[in-house]
């Protein structure tokens, strides 16, 4: 190879996930949406399908519309081109064709769109004019934004990639997430998105390395660059020079070693030094994952999200399609329990289903329970499937973002239909399985000691109750720096839910990233909760940290935590009175 | 069936240098949709529907070319669209060709 001179460059993002990968960079989204699945529309569903298609249309056309609205006027002439392509949008040759397609072939709307298209395309190619061949290029990128509201941004391509790469994206959903091959990715970048976030959650659950928030990275890095990605510190190295590469290689081997250290005990149980045992879980989102709890050492499932069976699809899957996924994960890690959270979509997780409506604030929007309230039958279907997966192993229903107590009983109602239908159809299922709601709204905290008549336990969702309490988008770096987990209102109002949930003998769990760091575990312990739930892949973490403890030493903390009034006084408090029993700060002075 | 169709046709010249382009095809295919008009664009070889902006880039017109204008009859609108077409042709679509 000839020498050439690439000075290596550093960015620092936000360590998500721990680890070391060194690889090539592969853009998400700069080689356009290439790869499209075919499956066919039963006939009953074709209307829904163009429906979605022609949601799409009207999504692509919104976004031209703003691009045009937020574009200062020297650059009119180049406006002129998202007018066009705003036609071209709705062109017969394009819209029409699709639509026909669709009905006349009874496929998918992206493979309709994509047939239409290369039709097109080759028509342009054998034109004569070299320019006006050029031209095919508007209605590839016309068609490129509708396929990306179609099936949810860069996912497409995500889903074939065939060598091992490291994941170079603007930022990441979950449903493109869901479609990834994991086994093809050595590590994730992306500029948006921080510790909390779906993507960093995955890749710690598959302990890939992952830095988020770079802000330009898919600016400053091209395809096939080598980088080195230090998700501990949050490093992305990209033309690393020779004796960069070796020094971090050591450090790839020295941190698998810790790993594997840790992850060997992991299967011991969390004891504090002063003999309380506490349940340490995994959150999952893919029943595959069920494994990564179970080899970690993980006490059961804390939180199932079984969002991931209604994405990336056309029409709802059936109680059958359901059931038996359930049923896969109780059977996998039986006699320890599964806790099943009823579908969480909208938010940040689009579906096909839900995508004709557009709200202006998804988090604050028609999501979770609400959603499920809505639709009654596609609750009931899946209601009907937890019950009858929980006839397999223990399982525990949950119901998420529950704000006040008629959600709550509005919801119990709908779970005795499920189990009265069962009764009907002589269909098994567990008659103790215990039902708890997600804290995870600041109202339903508030209201806690009332809800807790109705529930047999909490689980507190913390990574949605902060974003809530202290109006933070944890997707926003600009205020990522204020999703503090330690601040006194989280604390006080988490207090306020584990005081209720005693008054009222049912136990309260969290299931959130905060009970993933080791620094929040005695501020945890102290307030006296029983079971946390965590990514698989902090398990041996946090069970190393707990057994590091005293409970009983613990309880004084409270009282001092309270009197502080910033989560920089709390937080330095915990580091003064623990460094020496916490881990080495979650791993990330490893190196 | 419709009586057979009447037609109002007029035949212009492309001036401008790209030819008929994504933009200028644009232009076109929103004025007939605005005008709610059957038209179409012929050249010696090819009819296409004046209404759809692929359509009219199929053509491959280039400067110079020739193409006939045909707007269906149905009273005033398809004067007035007739001759807003081309006047689009006239003025150059608005660029410096």
């Amino acid at each position: 190879m000839p020498e050439i001179e690439t000075d290596e460059i550093i960015l620092k993002g936000i360590g998500a996930s721990p680890g070391i990968c060194i690889g090539k960079a592969y853009l998400v989204g700069q080689e356009g949406v290439n790869v499209i699945k075919r499956y066919p529309i039963a006939a009953a569903d074709l209307a829904d399908e163009v429906q979605r298609f022609k949601s799409a249309v009207q999504k692509s056309k919104q976004e031209l519309r703003e691009i045009t609205a937020n574009s200062p006027e020297d650059i009119r002439s180049h406006l002129n081109i998202f007018e066009s392509h705003e036609l071209l949008l709705k062109d017969k040759m394009l819209y029409g064709r699709t639509i026909e397609t669709i009905e006349r072939d009874k496929v998918n709307a992206e493979w309709a769109l994509r047939k239409v298209v290369s039709r097109l395309r080759r028509m342009f190619k054998s034109m004569a004019n070299n320019y006006l061949k050029d031209r095919a290029s508007d209605i590839v990128q016309v068609s490129d934004r509708i396929m990306r509201n179609l099936v949810g941004k860069e996912s497409v391509n995500i889903a074939e990639i065939d060598k091992r790469v490291i994941l170079v994206a603007h930022d990441l959903s979950p449903a493109e997430t869901s479609q990834i091959q994991l086994e093809r990715i050595k590590g994730f970048v992306t500029d948006r998105g921080g510790r909390t976030s779906h993507t960093s959650i995955i890749a710690r659950t598959l302990q890939i390395p992952a830095t988020l928030g770079l802000v330009n990275a898919t600016g400053i890095i091209q395809n096939d660059d080598i980088l080195i990605v230090d998700g501990a510190t949050g490093a992305v190295i990209v033309h690393p020079e020779d004796h960069t590469i070796i020094q971090y290689e050591e450090r790839r081997a020295r941190f698998e070693r810790y790993r594997a250290d840790i992850t060997r005990k992991s299967h011991v149980a969390a004891r504090t030094t002063d003999g309380v045992n506490l349940n340490v879980m995994g959150n999952i989102e893919l029943p595959e994952e069920v494994v990564a709890v179970r080899d970690h050492g993980g006490d059961g499932i804390g939180l199932f999200r079984t969002e991931f069976q209604y994405m990336g699809r056309s029409g709802f899957p059936t109680e059958t399609q359901l059931f038996d996924k359930y049923r896969d994960v109780v059977e996998v890690i039986a006699p320890k329990p599964v806790t099943i959270r009823t579908l969480d979509i909208n938010g940040d997780k689009p579906t096909a289903q839900t995508a004709d409506c557009i709200e202006a604030n998804p988090a604050l929007g028609l999501r979770a329970i609400r959603y499920c309230l809505r639709n009654t039958d596609m609750f009931h279907t899946q209601l009907r499937a937890i019950l009858r997966a929980s006839a397999y192993g223990p399982v525990r229903l949950i119901f998420p973002m529950i704000s006040g107590i008629s959600e709550l009983r509005a919801a119990n109602k709908a779970l005795t239909r499920a189990r009265q239908s069962l009764d009907q159809d002589g269909l098994a299922y567990d008659a103790d399985l215990k039902v708890g709601i997600m804290i995870e709204v600041p109202s339903a905290g508030i209201m806690a000691a009332q809800l807790a008549a109705d529930v047999d336990f909490f689980s507190i969702g913390t990574n949605d109750l902060i974003q809530y309490t202290l109006a933070i988008d944890r997707g926003n770096r600009q205020v990522a720096d204020l999703y503090q987990p330690l601040h006194p209102a989280i604390l006080r109002l988490i207090k306020q839910v584990i005081d209720a949930g005693n008054a009222n003998g049912i136990p309260t769990y969290m299931c959130g990233e905060m009970a993933a760091d080791p620094i929040h575990i005695p501020v945890l312990l102290a307030l006296g909760i029983t079971e946390l739930s965590m990514n698989p892949m902090s398990i041996p973490v946090i069970k190393d940290t707990i057994r590091r403890l005293d409970r009983e030493a613990a309880h004084g903390l409270i009282d001092e935590i309270f009197k502080l009034d910033t989560a920089e006084q709390i937080e330095a408090l915990i580091h003064r009175r623990y460094c020496d029993m916490l881990p080495k700060d979650a791993m990330c002075e490893l190196n | 069936m419709d009586s057979p169709c009447a037609w109002l046709k007029a035949t212009v010249t492309i001036p401008n240098a790209l030819g008929l382009h994504a933009r200028p095809a644009a232009q076109i295919a929103k004025t007939v949709q605005d005008a709610d008009v059957n038209a179409r664009l012929a050249t010696a070889h090819e009819t296409v529907d004046a209404s759809s902006i692929i359509d009219i880039l199929t053509l491959g017109c280039v400067k110079g070319s020739q193409v006939t204008l045909e707007v269906e009859k149905c009273g005033a609108r398809s004067e007035n669209a007739l001759r807003r077409l081309v006047s689009l042709f006239e003025n150059g679509f608005g660029e410096h060709s």
